[in-house]
């Protein structure tokens, strides 16, 4: 394929993806390892009303207000998630099921009764997300890359992804060692002086703001699926943190690349004219990774535990 | 016009949606207890999520064979097959990998409903028009509910109560105490099994109405509500379908009575204001409760230390403490004593005393463990047991008796 059709039309939707996907995987790996891998599916439901309430409060499609928005609406789940939890003394998983339903059917209504799907607000929009629309229509080749006037009209979501993955590995690498602690052993990390809660809540701040960000740009399938499939499957490949982080990285690759190619390209080699949803088959891929490292992963059962004939 | 909706004056059509979506609610309220109290309340969220890709392929299917692709009874049928499967692939992924069950029901909701979206663009790319309607299967659509519909739903609905009757006893028991139940040998795997088809009933049953994201709400909020009422499990399960069967009842009928208002939300919005409503007021659990439970303990504890500092002469200068046993009239404004005050602060400094012998004496072990500084000490030792304990404190010393 020539880069004059390759650069303008598929490089960025997959470049986002990619950075997407990463971005999510990363924060997903300790979500998974601390027995809070749906907090990514109970955000990218609660993202939908903030967003709602941003376009309402400003009136316009524009990204700041509603990445605020969605920000601010998921952080307010969390919350009311610990306080359901705390004071009505209810088990997680029902006080996350209860906020976030709840949460979402506001959204619904909020988008219903404002009227705003003439807006492209709408919620299919939100659940697929639109990767294959962020192409970069003033790009003629590779030598695009060099040119300054054809970068300006680069998709907006590409920077903002971007800027949003550096700081998830900022994060990552900043805190790698309290983090690692106390996923592995909060009491221990506890007793040398670490703020455990905060460095909790922080880790589900940072997922949150992936997770917007990524959504905005993907639709909350892939959020879900790059939160946990890419880790989950590489837990099931080694017993070592870093190791187990780079396969999540290496997985999430991989499954955006693939997906997006498959989703554009597949239905063409069976000979069908349109391409399939992106954000669906990279989620997909990713669950196809995640059954293969299940089936033959080195490390997959628990080590120790009696095998289950 | 809310009042119309609510007693059924709205025709023939919003008739049929209420009641339908108030048996469903039944079934859902009464299903998702068990669910809640096994502490698996989010399995149903992969359940939910696993019947897309089932739609889209029975849709595919229908279509190739010739049909109309929308018949709701194959689009249930094929959702009920890929939903089964999905379950299936959660309890592989949590009994044969290392995963935790959240981790596997994250993997499979995400995965199912990704692939279920690529069928859709499938379906969408091979036949625009066919296809309107098969997106209610997300958010739920009842304007277009026919007869037939909700008499699926309906049948649906009490097959599920009814196997639900049958199988509480043992799924009680698994639900609760999965191990004591194995002991009584109670088919744990088998019963776990059940439940989930079940759940899985519902959720099929109950896409058409509110879409298969909020049928989890459905199945999680009216048990987590019922369970601020009442301890006992039996009636978490009624209580549970008819809060589950009311909202959803309510929810249809204000959702007719006015424009721009859809099912689905409104249903869930409902059944959330029940549960926040439980979650305030709700008798010993609610948090109202939680609340008058702790200013009285704080009241108790500031008119003991209050007594105490009285009997030692010591000033009151805690303004609460003041107020309380000035209210109580043990004393005057000024911190100075009444008689009775003086009275009850030589009995409170008096079975200080006899709790410090108590609490150093073994062979009152047991009693001395109910110390709390506000326990009486009658309500603990028989009075044999209080006057040799007297009889050791001796006569009053340096105490005005």
């Amino acid at each position: 394929m020539s880069g004059s059709e390759f650069v303008p039309l598929s490089l960025t939707p997959l470049l986002i993806g990619i950075c997407a996907a990463v971005a999510c995987a990363l924060p997903g790996n300790f979500l998974v390892l601390r027995r809070q891998a749906l907090i990514g599916d109970a955000i990218s439901h609660v993202v939908l009303p903030g967003i709602v309430v941003a376009f309402l409060v400003t009136g316009v499609v524009s990204a700041w207000p509603m990445m605020l928005g969605a920000a601010g609406a998921a952080i307010v789940a969390v919350v009311l998630i610990e306080a359901v939890r705390r004071l009505g003394r209810i088990e997680p998983g029902a006080a996350m099921g209860v906020i976030f339903t709840a949460m979402f059917a506001g959204g619904v209504l909020l988008l219903e009764q404002s009227d705003t799907s003439n807006v492209h607000l709408d919620v299919e929009h939100a659940l697929y997300g639109n990767l294959e629309s962020l192409i970069w229509l003033d790009a003629t080749g590779w030598a695009s890359l060099w040119d300054r006037e054809a970068l300006a009209g680069l998709p907006v979501e590409l920077p903002r992804i971007f800027v949003t993955l550096l700081g998830v590995i900022l994060f990552t690498w900043l805190f790698w060692r309290p983090l690692a602690l106390s996923t592995f052993d909060e009491g221990f990390a506890q007793t040398l002086g670490m703020r455990t809660t905060v460095l909790s809540l922080a880790l589900v701040i940072v997922a949150a703001i992936a997770a917007v960000a990524a959504f905005d740009a993907v639709g909350s399938i892939i959020v879900i699926a790059m939160f946990i499939c890419p880790p989950a499957a590489a837990r099931l490949m080694t017993n070592r943190l870093e190791r187990q982080v780079a396969w999540s990285i290496v997985f999430a690759v991989i499954s955006a690349v693939l997906g997006y190619v498959l989703a554009g390209y597949g239905p063409l080699w069976l000979g069908f004219a349109d391409a399939v949803s992106a954000a669906g088959m990279i989620a997909t891929v990713s669950g196809v990774i995640l059954a293969l490292t299940a089936m033959f992963g080195p490390c997959r059962t628990r080590s120790g535990a009696p095998q289950e004939i | 016009m809310l009042a119309d909706a609510l007693f059924l004056q709205l025709g023939y059509n919003a008739t049929l949606v209420a009641v339908g979506a108030a048996l469903l609610g039944l079934s859902a309220g009464v299903t998702g207890t068990f669910l809640f109290l096994r502490k698996r309340a989010l399995v149903s969220d992969a359940i939910s999520h696993a019947t897309l890709p089932g739609v889209g392929l029975a849709f595919l299917l229908l279509v190739a064979l010739g049909g109309d692709g929308r018949s709701l009874i194959g689009l249930m049928l094929g959702s009920a097959v890929s939903a089964w499967v999905g379950l299936l692939c959660v309890s592989w992924l949590t009994r044969r990998t290392r995963l935790a069950e959240d981790a596997a029901i994250g993997a499979v909701l995400s995965v199912f409903f990704g692939f279920g979206v690529v069928l859709l663009t499938v379906i969408q790319t091979l036949s625009s028009g066919r296809q309107a309607g098969l997106e209610g299967f997300l958010l739920g659509s009842t304007a277009g509910m026919l007869w037939n519909d909700a008499l699926i739903i309906a049948l649906g609905g009490a097959v599920t109560l009814a196997l639900v009757m049958l199988w509480r006893r043992p799924m009680t028991l698994v639900a609760f105490d999965p191990d004591y139940a194995q002991a009584q040998g109670v088919p744990v795997g088998r019963f776990d099994l059940a439940m989930m088809g079940l759940v899985m009933a519902v959720t099929v049953v109950g896409l058409k109405i509110v879409g298969l994201i909020l049928i989890v709400a459905l199945l999680i909020i009216p048990p987590v509500t019922a369970r601020f009422w009442t301890e006992q499990a039996d009636r978490v399960v009624w209580l549970s379908g008819l809060i589950g069967g009311v909202s959803a009842y309510m929810g249809a009928a204000i959702s007719a009575s006015a424009p721009n208002l859809p099912t689905g939300p409104i249903i869930v919005l409902t059944s959330f204001a029940f549960f926040a409503f439980s979650l305030f007021l709700a008798p010993n659990r609610g948090l109202l409760a939680a609340v008058l439970r702790y200013r009285q303990f704080q009241r108790r504890v500031h008119l003991r230390q209050g007594l105490l500092a009285l009997a030692q002469g010591q000033p009151i200068y805690e303004r609460l403490t003041l107020r309380l046993l000035q209210r109580a009239g043990l004393a005057r404004a000024d911190g100075v004593a009444t008689d009775e005050g003086r009275a009850r602060a030589a009995k409170a400094l008096r079975d200080e005393k006899r709790w410090e012998i108590v609490r150093a004496d073994h062979a009152h072990e047991g009693a001395a463990e109910r110390y709390d500084g506000l326990t009486e000490i009658e309500a603990v030792l028989t009075p044999d047991q209080i006057a040799e304990i007297d009889r050791r404190i001796g006569g009053p010393q340096g105490v005005p008796a």
